[in-house]
């Protein structure tokens, strides 16, 4: 008889990502930069980023157009996602340059770079559902890219509902589920060893 | 080590010196740190929420490039009404080669500028007796007689440059009389939401209103003076002196050269918005697919930023950069 799915996945997970590989307390001893804290400081962001967004879909679009807190909270969000930017943007530039692709981790590249994408796919519909000037502006100019390539015949961005729905539902789902999968990964292949390492050069001296 | 013996030595667990390390902790320390400086900005920046443009604003500031633009519409000459796909059938749309995927992917948000931004508006609102008989007039004659009337007044309000005064008398039927009604309901404030609400009652589909403000100079006036235009890296701006999309700064960086920024050169910059689409699409294609490029997936190890990376591993272990790239 064959093994219920349920046990299989199971055993599958037990044996690929066990819980001293998903949270461990040591790294290689050459995990020691500055560049490796920019994944942990994108997901930081990320975490505001969700965080205020809570709080504004619950008050709605136009909540920050009159009240202070609800300014606040939009302020928050905004620059949560300009952090956000900035940390993943030199993460991404940190794992070219250590070529972190090495080592069968092609993948964990890959969802990240795909994360990036998704990142700014979220980011605009955020400022076509501004409800100012700003998304006015942007969702009138947008549209002829969009059009241009048959895309606009579905994804309307002049559509502030179609918009707002995409923003807080549909992609940042998207982009948590990518997320998720490229820490797993990261945590499933550990981090990548530096250029130049060999079997030759990794004995204990600690 | 061959490439294989180094590819698998890389996928290996690491069997070399370790250090105790706190995810937890460094999250912990990494999510106030984050919040310390996103609160910092936000009392100290606030967020840009410039309030957003209104017909009112336009048909009040620039009552003449209103009326024109409601001409426009009437006449079927403005920028909607000669779009194309998705609106209408009435523009080619962009193509990329032998690919018109504008034309290919059809009508699907269809807008017909007579009766959506003009006629039907002014049905929602009780009209005066000159307005009334100007709608029904219009209602009452063949298409090819409003074209004749609307066209007519279309070009002399072009010969007369725009200024409705100046505009020669003419056999213009019922058209100023319309373009006057849609110009004095946009004054009293009452032409945004019946251009949203077409009639119904729950509407979050702003398609119309911000495709009519784009027909005239309103809009575009008001991104030239934000800064926003696209010939000035308007894509990654943001109003006041906030900053914008900066990641989009790639996407800009095609609308500041040639050929994009010609209009008038064939093939690319006539169809700009089109090959840059594809160019993004292949470019971040190509990011996502890095480790497969022979030349950029070795780049790494042919410029030695890694040495700064890992210097502290490569002194330990006396390693001198490999000349075996």
């Amino acid at each position: 008889m064959s093994e219920m799915w349920t046990a299989q996945l199971r055993k599958k997970w037990q044996k690929n990502l066990p819980i001293e590989k998903l949270l461990p307390d040591n790294q290689p001893a050459y995990v020691a930069s500055w560049i490796y804290v920019f994944g942990v400081l994108t997901l930081s962001a990320l975490a505001i980023i969700i965080a205020s967004g809570i709080v504004l879909a619950f008050e709605g679009p136009a909540w920050y157009h009159y009240s202070s807190v609800g300014k606040f909270v939009n302020s928050t969000h905004f620059w949560s996602v300009q952090l956000f930017f900035v940390f993943m943007v030199i993460h991404l530039w940190g794992k070219f340059w250590m070529a972190a692709w090495r080592g069968n981790r092609m993948a964990t590249w890959m969802t990240g770079a795909v994360a990036f994408v998704a990142s700014i796919a979220t980011a605009f519909t955020g400022y076509l559902v501004q409800t100012n000037f700003d998304s006015q502006w942007i969702s009138f100019e947008a549209k002829d890219g969009f059009n241009s390539v048959g895309v606009g015949a579905w994804f309307t961005v002049t559509n502030l509902g179609q918009m707002l729905l995409l923003h807080v539902a549909f992609l940042p789902l998207i982009l948590g589920v990518i997320t998720v999968v490229h820490v797993l990964m990261v945590r499933k292949r550990g981090v990548v060893p530096p250029i130049d390492a060999d079997a030759t050069n990794t004995e204990v001296r600690s | 080590m061959s490439k294989a013996e180094k590819e698998i030595f890389d996928a290996a667990p690491w069997h070399g010196k370790t250090k105790q390390y706190d995810f937890i902790k460094e999250g912990v320390i990494a999510v106030v740190v984050v919040a310390l400086i996103v609160t910092f900005f936000s009392f100290l920046m606030g967020s840009p929420d410039d309030k957003p443009l209104t017909f009112k604003g336009w048909a009040v500031s620039n009552s003449d490039n209103f009326y024109a633009t409601t001409v426009q519409e009437l006449a079927g000459t403005s920028g909607t009404a000669t779009y194309g796909a998705p609106y209408n059938k009435n523009g080619q749309g962009l193509n990329i080669g032998p690919l018109w995927l504008q034309r290919w992917a059809g009508v699907t948000r269809p807008i017909d500028t007579v009766n959506d931004f003009v006629i039907a508006p002014l049905s929602t609102q009780v009209m005066s007796t000159d307005i009334a008989n100007a709608v029904s007039t219009w209602n009452a004659a063949p298409v090819s007689q409003q074209k004749t009337w609307a066209t007519s007044y279309d070009d002399a309000i072009t010969k007369a440059e725009g200024k409705i005064s100046a505009v020669a008398t003419g056999a213009y039927g019922p058209v100023p009389a319309l373009a006057q009604g849609l110009t004095d309901m946009a004054k009293a404030g009452a032409l945004d939401a019946a251009l949203l609400s077409q009639g119904g009652f729950f509407q979050t589909d702003n398609t119309k209103q911000i495709l009519f403000f784009g027909d005239g100079s309103y809009l575009d006036d008001a991104g030239t003076a934000a800064n926003l235009q696209g010939g000035t890296w308007g894509m990654m701006n943001e109003t006041g002196r906030y900053p914008g999309q900066a990641w989009l700064w790639l996407y800009s960086f095609w609308y500041q050269i040639p050929p994009f920024t010609n209009e008038n050169s064939k093939p690319i910059g006539a169809n700009a918005d089109a090959y840059i689409m594809a160019i993004m699409g292949v470019m971040s294609l190509g990011l996502i697919l890095i480790p497969i490029f022979p030349g950029i997936k070795t780049l790494p190890m042919r410029i030695p930023i890694h040495r700064g990376i890992w210097s502290e591993y490569y002194k330990s272990q006396g390693i001198k950069r490999s000349k075996r790239r």
